[in-house]
């Protein structure tokens, strides 16, 4: 699935401050919280089921990878 | 002597003394039913109305008190319609369309199930389970007196069973004593706690979740709209969620959360409950309380719902949380499939390995609702922090945009599941509408001056729409093409032939199709 292989964000340094920037100053529920709204967000945004199936396994097969 | 278990609301089928009493050896019979609830009545109805012979024991005269099911489907509206029982429930039900979803003291959002045009039915009706029980009851009594060869015995309870290769010799307690019946097939509609299943030994196994819900039905003359309220952690119930909706006779549901650490006696108490009721409508509004009654959410299923010539149909075989109405709904279902096939055996229109495409059939329809039931609850019933999470930012994205809307679970609207890959299935075509593709349940609209519905069901029949077939043997029903049938039945296509099955759902579809090919998918549908 190339849209999971291929970088597609414009500015990528830009992009990363902007979301250490939204966590700023928040105690460690709070960012958790930010996250699964995040998470919840972008999901709509994908839309695409099998997108978003592929998403759930490249995520948490990247976690479970040795380093 | 019989055990009363339960006050009735209304007594029906007072006890009377039967001939199979007063004989030595046990009378056989070709259908026995156990259970008096709405899936052993439906049961007893379709079958009586197909000419199968049928005896209902109940251990009780009449229907329970509680209003229990309260929501009924589109689809167990259409299978009433089809055994004659629909009109009265539809003309007592209460229809509503609007929900509103509150959290903490205000409301989120609220949303207008339009219903879509072209049905006979709405969407879903509430009414309180006796008196859907008891139309069901009043319509047997018609068809008895027209000759449908039901009988219901009262204060007749099993007292054991046992299952041979074709047949069951069954104990039965009466208040003159207990006598023995023999039947070829058992139905067993004896509900979640189903006395048959334990008797014999088969398991009952799935999901109990953690948590308990408090059913207050209050009545109250309130000027309270007729919509379905739902709050996530209100005042009046803290961290938890409650329900409420209206029924018939100014009666209203209300549906507390409660959490899995309770004390059931204390809960069900009015020093308990009032307060509770009182916070949630409002100082100064006026209730009394009708039925209040504590469960557990829980989602249950046999592994097979036939074994030999024992039947398991309704909450015996499958249970479910109660959230999106698919416990009766789903029961009625179970009806709409078994009675058909065991009819056709009776009258020797089909095989006797039809009846195996029952345990099929169903086992899938359980479990898509058991499915949905569990995705409910796990919704409400967070199981672990991270679901909390999810299920809170669900809640807190709801206020600022739509689109996390359809992620609010607070119960699903019950749908007839689809029989896809049914082994009963004929030939389709992926050219014509998803809706109504083989497997699915017939599409309502309106023809030939009234409802299609109406005009199909209990026998094999064919839809000609917009073109001519003759078959014999077999009824057809043309349909012409107008825009609401070309969107239901044809899609692009210009004319199509589609095969019913008595519970209407449908069996095959073709754009062109010759008698032949017809008859070939009906020996499929019969279960070859």
């Amino acid at each position: 699935m190339d849209v999971l292989y291929t970088p597609r964000i414009d500015d990528p340094d830009g992009f990363y401050a902007e979301l250490l920037d939204a966590h700023e100053g928040l105690k460690e529920a709070e960012s958790h919280a930010l996250n699964a709204r995040l998470v919840l967000v972008l999901s709509n945004v994908v839309g695409d089921r099998n997108v978003l199936r592929a998403s759930l396994a490249l995520a948490k097969k990247a976690g479970s990878s040795g380093r | 002597m019989v055990d009363v278990r339960y006050e009735t609301a209304f007594t029906l089928y007072p006890y009377q003394r039967s001939e199979d009493q007063d004989v030595d050896a046990p009378v056989r019979h070709p259908v026995v039913i156990v259970g008096g609830g709405p899936v052993g009545m439906a049961m007893a109805l379709d079958l009586g109305q197909k000419g199968v012979p049928c005896v209902v024991l109940d251990d009780h005269d009449g229907v329970g008190v509680g209003s229990r099911a309260i929501c009924f489907a589109k689809r167990t509206l259409e299978i009433c319609d089809r055994l004659g029982a629909g009109d009265p429930m539809v003309d007592l039900g209460v229809v509503w369309n609007v929900g509103k979803v509150f959290r903490e003291d205000r409301q989120i959002y609220d949303f207008n199930l339009l219903p879509e045009e072209g049905h006979k039915r709405p969407a879903f009706i509430n009414l309180q389970q006796p008196y859907f029980e008891k139309f069901l009851v009043e319509r047997i009594r018609v068809a008895q007196a027209e000759g449908a060869p039901i009988e219901i015995r009262g204060k007749n309870a099993v007292l054991s069973v046992e299952s041979h290769a074709d047949h069951v010799l069954l104990e039965v307690g009466s208040p003159d004593g207990p006598y023995k019946i023999e039947s070829n097939y058992l139905i067993a509609c004896d509900g979640a706690r189903s006395p048959v299943r334990g008797m014999l030994g088969h398991d009952f196994t799935g999901r109990i979740f953690e948590d308990n819900f408090l059913i207050c039905d209050v009545k109250m003359e309130a000027e309270f709209p007729t919509e379905r309220w739902f709050w996530f952690d209100p005042p009046f119930n803290p961290g938890q969620s409650v329900l409420l909706h209206k029924q018939p006779d100014d009666i209203w549901r209300i549906d507390f959360q409660l959490g899995w650490d309770i004390d059931r006696e204390a809960v069900v108490q009015p020093e308990y409950y009032m307060p509770k009721v009182q916070a949630m409508l409002g100082e100064g509004v006026e209730f009394e309380p009708e039925w209040v009654s504590v469960y557990t959410f829980q989602c249950m299923s046999m592994d097979q719902y036939r074994y030999g010539p024992v039947f398991f149909a309704g909450d015996s075989a499958h249970q479910v949380s109660p959230f999106g109405a698919r416990g009766c709904n789903g029961g009625m279902q179970d009806v709409d499939n078994l009675a058909w096939k065991l009819a056709a055996v009776y009258h020797g229109e089909a095989d006797a390995r039809l009846l195996d495409t029952y345990n099929e059939e169903r086992k899938h329809g359980a479990d898509e609702n058991i499915l949905n039931s569990s995705r409910t609850t796990d919704f409400m019933t967070p199981k672990t922090a991270i679901a909390k999470l999810f299920r809170e930012s669900v809640l807190d994205l709801v206020e600022h945009t739509n689109a996390m809307r359809p992620l609010v679970n607070s119960g699903r609207l019950s749908l007839p599941c689809v029989y896809d890959g049914s082994s009963l299935n004929g030939p389709d075509d992926n050219r014509m509408p998803v809706r109504t593709r083989v497997g699915s349940t017939l599409v309502d609209a309106p023809v030939n001056g009234g409802w299609l519905m109406d005009q199909v069901g209990n026998y094999f029949i064919v839809l000609a729409v917009n073109c001519e077939i003759q078959i014999e043997g077999l009824q057809v029903l043309r349909l012409d093409a107008d825009p609401m049938v070309t969107e239901r039945y044809l899609g692009d296509l210009l004319q199509a032939v589609y095969l019913i099955r008595p519970d209407q759902i449908i069996a095959a579809r073709w754009e062109i199709a010759s008698a032949a090919d017809v008859i070939s998918a009906l020996q499929v549908a019969k279960g070859g």
